[in-house]
């Protein structure tokens, strides 16, 4: 296990290990629409997977703001001045994979989760990440 | 604020310079400025004019733009000639009647080929070679005639000659004087060029003077005296140049004794208000027929106007060039006239070459030389001669063929900053110098800035010297290192790989790298190794490496959807496959357009949807276009010989051929082709990476051109090939670059980063100077071998198809992906056209 949650957060499993690629990222939906509180709604998340970095895994919003486009999963990960980022595809802005800013744009955040993996079972926790 | 009001006479290159220097200046605006220009079109590119033959465009050759003196302010009155010159009342009126006053006049009427009176000479089969006009006038007759002759083997007349073959005729150059271009070679160096040029087919004839030309049987006949002759079917002459003087001379002005406007060193005429400028000017009783000087007699007069105090004061005459693909180079005083000279001469008959130098008493100054053969000495050696540089200890060291590259070098740092680098322009060593001191740090830059090397491009592996020394000198660690986890250039990098015969990323990172890599190295080395081994981009180790784009094979549009671009080779599709595109594009409700690629794309595929599409596009006999590549895009052609009237190769055939033969290649970046199947050029293979266009022989090659933010005519690479040369130039042609540009860097910008540039470019490729050609060709030949559909074997392997999930976690499709409909088809709808959907913000 390469992250735990430190509070009790409502931990989705979202797939398996296999379904994650290496070096790259995938998309899941996540959320509820017939809950309520933090797993109210939908979300698309996107997940990463480092191998040779540590942490290994990284969830982040799937969309980005500044191209209206859910397509940060499909995102090139690129490490800037020593940190791992995902350049988005559409206009190439850099997203920290560690806590989602965004390097060209101070005023822009994207969400983290933390990401556990129980066995090959991979889960998010929806906590909304105060940062 | 009253204008002074300036007119311009003569619109040639040397008067196009003068209202494009001027244009550039504040004092522009203290000018009203009127262009008489006696052309029927402004100012083209006489230089190059023997380029019309080749394939270039009267547009291509134009420097004069109408929009652009509009622009400029300048009224141009084009194919009206001045007629007269009142001085009295300053004012002249043309041949259309228009009478206009002045304040300040500019004679800029350049000259006109000087026919010798032999009896016969107005024959309808005899022209001159100095207009486009004359050359149309040229290519019609020589489409019914076999044989041509050049009257004057001078450097102009060698160059018609070059023409008159190139259209296929048998070329005959006929000179007076016992040797060809008397004016610039000695004895020695011009009995080396008619060798040379005779073994290219061309017969030269000297110490012949025509008697008489006379029609006999449809035919002309030469009469020479001493009771030869030839029978030829058309006559160019070429036999010197003499200044357009007649409305200057009529209107009183000063002529000299052998013709010429008289002009002081502010360029002025006899008549303060008058200035004189180019081929019609006599400057020290001297007329200067070539366009450095006349440039600079242009910028002289312009600084006079604005009350500065330049002066023109002679200029160097000094050539390099190439004739029918010999090199030949004339410096200064080539015949050794000036008392005391002493001369060096090498000659190397067995491989033709031929250089002189000739020295002062002392055997300090240079004060000429003669290069045939081998110009590779020009640029050192004229920098010697124009700076009065003290010559080495053993001056034939020069010219000698180098022992070990023991060639003492003369560094540009050996120059003053007021060495000319750039005749052209008129550039020195010192402005290139502030370029680059002021921020410009490539070739490239210091070329846009300066316009250094932009005109004949004789000083490119001059300038480059410069600006190397002074970004060294700057400390400017040239810093050229891909990006931060390697520190290399992407050249580097491709032999690295090639070498350690690398196979993956990882590897490469692990043994030459360090980090994780970012999105400049990953993508660039997914291309190198691409190029070298071609593996499926998707197999195992290369997953992650590439742009979106590439990953999922498609282009991703602004909403997120996909693009999909299948091949069509040449463009040539059948009916059956034409409703195929049509039937899975209205399956799948996409959007579809004809590109300017000649090809189709349908566009708002989502990303699940891409196998599916691809699968049945893929039954339906199509293949991947790589649309998302940087690799081969398209072949465009034109219907060629096999339906169009014109066209004489099947421009077709050879456009499926070469689109087959490159699909899938790995690039730097992307490469565009296009084959036309005559001079028509239908298919703008001249704005094409690689252009090929058809002769009645074969094909001309040219080669980096490009369309885009910045577009780059082709340049003419090679002429007349047959199928198997035209395709064994562009193997290594595509090899050479894929080796060697950087990142990103398409065929046009790298060309002009490349020392050497063109003619370098040849060296390697047709001359094979490198020996890498057969390397060159098995590298390519590999990369042929190893092609496959990545679409193909995409649908086919489970684990590949695992990435076109949308989510990994359900088979729902991204409902933020919306569409609306336009023109009776889908489009992305705009932010206020979608019902907000409920996801948190
Ligand atoms: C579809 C098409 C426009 C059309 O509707 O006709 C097109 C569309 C795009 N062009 Fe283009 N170009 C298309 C013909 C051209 C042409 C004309 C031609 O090829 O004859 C040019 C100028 C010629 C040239 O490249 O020399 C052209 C010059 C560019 C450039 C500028 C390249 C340059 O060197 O300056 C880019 C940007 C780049 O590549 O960096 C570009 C990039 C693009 C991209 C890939 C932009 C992107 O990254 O999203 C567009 C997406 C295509 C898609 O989604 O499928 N496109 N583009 C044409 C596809 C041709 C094809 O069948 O493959
Ligand atoms: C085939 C060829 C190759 C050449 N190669 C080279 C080379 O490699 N290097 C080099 O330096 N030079 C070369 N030259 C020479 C170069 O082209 C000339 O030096 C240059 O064009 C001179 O420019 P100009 O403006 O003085 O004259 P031109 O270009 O001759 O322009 C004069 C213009 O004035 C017009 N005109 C004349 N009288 C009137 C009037 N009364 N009213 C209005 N308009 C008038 C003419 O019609 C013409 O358009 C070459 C020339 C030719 C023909
Ligand atoms: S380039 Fe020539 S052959 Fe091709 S279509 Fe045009 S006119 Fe016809
Ligand atoms: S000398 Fe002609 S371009 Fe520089």
């Amino acid at each position: 296990m390469n992250q735990v949650a430190i509070n009790p957060a409502p931990w989705q499993p979202v797939c398996q290990r296999s379904d994650l690629v290496a070096n790259s990222g995938v998309c899941a939906l996540m959320g509820d629409p017939s809950a309520t509180g933090p797993l109210a709604g939908r979300r698309s998340i996107a997940l990463f997977f480092i191998p040779h970095a540590t942490p290994q895994f990284y969830a982040i919003d799937n969309w980005d703001p500044i191209a209206g486009a859910g397509v940060i999963a499909r995102g090139l990960v690129a490490e800037i001045d020593g940190e791992l980022t995902v350049a988005s595809p559409l206009y190439k802005h850099h997203f920290r994979l560690r806590d989602g800013a965004c390097l060209e744009d101070s005023n822009v955040c994207l969400r983290t989760y933390p990401v556990a993996l129980d066995g090959d079972c991979v889960s998010v926790a929806l906590a909304p990440d105060r940062q | 604020m009253v204008k002074q009001k300036l007119i311009v006479i003569g619109n040639g290159m040397v008067g196009h310079h003068f209202l494009e220097q001027l244009a550039a200046r504040p004092e522009r605006a203290l000018f009203e400025v009127t262009v008489f220009c006696a052309e029927p079109r402004p100012a083209y590119d006489r230089v190059h004019l023997s380029e019309y033959f080749a394939g270039r465009s009267a547009e291509d050759l134009a420097m004069g733009k109408v929009d652009q003196y509009r622009e400029w302010g300048y009224e141009l009155l084009l194919n009206d000639a001045v007629a007269s010159i009142n001085r009295k009342e300053k004012t002249i009126i043309s041949a259309s009647g228009t009478t206009r006053p002045y304040d300040h006049l500019i004679l800029a009427t350049g000259s006109y080929p000087f026919v010798p009176p032999i009896p016969g000479h107005e024959h309808a089969r005899c022209f001159v070679y100095r207009t486009l006009e004359d050359l149309d006038a040229i290519r019609a007759a020589s489409e019914d005639a076999r044989c041509g002759v050049v009257v004057g083997g001078g450097l102009l007349g060698l160059e018609a000659a070059n023409a008159l073959r190139e259209l296929g005729l048998e070329a005959h150059v006929v000179e007076f004087a016992p040797g060809l271009m008397s004016v610039q070679l000695d004895g020695g160096g011009s009995e080396l060029l008619k060798n040379k040029i005779e073994d290219l087919g061309v017969t030269v004839h000297t110490d012949t003077a025509t008697e008489l030309i006379e029609e006999v049987g449809g035919r002309l006949r030469m009469q020479f005296r001493g009771d030869r002759e030839l029978v030829t079917d058309l006559i160019v002459f070429s036999a010197g140049i003499r200044p357009e003087d007649k409305l200057a001379g009529s209107a009183g002005l000063e002529l000299g004794e052998r013709g010429g406007i008289v002009i002081d060193e502010a360029c002025r005429t006899s008549d303060p208000h008058i200035f004189a400028i180019g081929e019609c000017a006599l400057y020290d009783n001297r007329i200067f027929g070539l366009v450095a000087p006349g440039y600079s007699m242009a910028r002289t007069a312009i600084a006079r106007l604005c009350g500065e105090s330049a002066s023109f004061t002679g200029a160097d005459m000094s050539t390099k060039l190439k004739l029918l693909g010999v090199e030949v180079g004339s410096i200064g005083d080539a015949h050794g006239r000036a008392e005391g000279a002493s001369a060096i001469t090498f000659v190397d008959e067995q491989a033709g070459v031929y250089k002189r130098i000739i020295m002062d008493g002392a055997g300090k100054k240079l004060l000429g030389a003669v290069l045939v053969g081998d110009t590779g000495d020009y640029d050192q050696l004229l920098q010697y001669h124009l700076n009065g540089i003290e010559l080495p200890e053993q001056p034939e060291q020069l010219i000698l063929p180098a022992v070990d590259g023991e060639t003492p070098a003369l560094g540009a740092g050996a120059l003053p900053a007021t060495a000319t680098i750039c005749s052209c322009h008129n550039v020195s060593k010192g402005q290139i110098m502030e370029a680059v001191q002021g921020g410009c740090c490539s070739l490239g830059e210091v070329k846009e800035q300066t316009c250094a090397a932009t005109g004949c491009g004789g000083c490119a592996a001059l300038l480059k010297n410069v600006v190397d020394e002074e970004l060294a000198a700057l400390g400017v660690e040239v810093n050229n290192h891909l990006c931060p986890h390697f520190e290399f250039t992407r050249q580097e990098l491709f032999h690295i790989v090639q070498v350690g015969e690398i196979q993956t990323f990882d590897e490469l990172l692990e043994k030459h790298g360090r980090g994780h890599g970012c999105e400049i190295c990953k993508p660039t080395v997914a291309s190198i190794l691409a190029s070298l081994w071609n593996d499926h981009i998707h197999s195992k180790p290369h997953v992650g490496l590439q742009d979106t784009n590439d990953t999922f094979m498609a282009n991703m549009q602004k909403n997120g959807s996909y693009s999909v671009v299948p091949r069509v080779p040449g463009g040539e599709i059948t009916p059956d496959r034409l409703i195929v595109l049509g039937q899975v594009a209205k399956k799948y409700n996409l959007y579809t357009k004809i590109t300017g690629g000649q090809r189709v794309d349908l566009f708002g595929a989502r990303l699940e949807q891409l196998p599916e599409i691809w699968r049945e596009l893929i039954d339906a006999g199509f293949e991947t276009g790589h649309a998302y590549g940087k690799s081969l895009r398209t072949v465009k052609s034109c219907v060629g010989s096999t339906w169009c009237r014109f066209g004489v190769q099947d421009s077709v055939g050879m456009a499926l051929h070469i689109e087959n033969r490159y699909k899938g290649l790995r690039s730097p970046h992307k490469i565009k082709m296009a084959v036309s199947g005559c001079t028509r050029e239908c298919a703008e293979a001249q704005s094409k990476d690689v252009g090929v266009i058809a002769t009645e022989n074969g094909w001309n090659l040219f080669v980096c051109g490009n369309g885009g933010m910045r577009p780059r005519h082709a340049d003419l690479f090679a002429t007349d090939l047959d199928d198997e040369t035209l395709v064994r130039y562009i193997d290594r042609f595509l090899m050479f670059y894929v080796r060697t540009a950087d990142k990103l860097q398409r065929t046009s910008v790298w060309l002009e980063n490349l020392e050497g540039g063109l003619d370098y470019l040849r060296e390697v490729i047709i001359e094979d100077k490198l020996g890498i050609g057969a390397e060159l060709e098995e590298q390519m030949a590999r990369v042929i071998g190893t092609y496959q559909c990545e679409w193909k074997t995409a649908i086919n392997d489970p684990e590949m198809l695992k990435r076109f999930r949308q989510f990994v976690n359900t088979d729902e499709p991204d409902e933020k992906i919306v569409f609306v409909e336009e023109r009776g088809q889908p489009r992305p709808a705009r932010d206020d056209e979608v019902v907000k959907i409920a996801e948190p913000a």
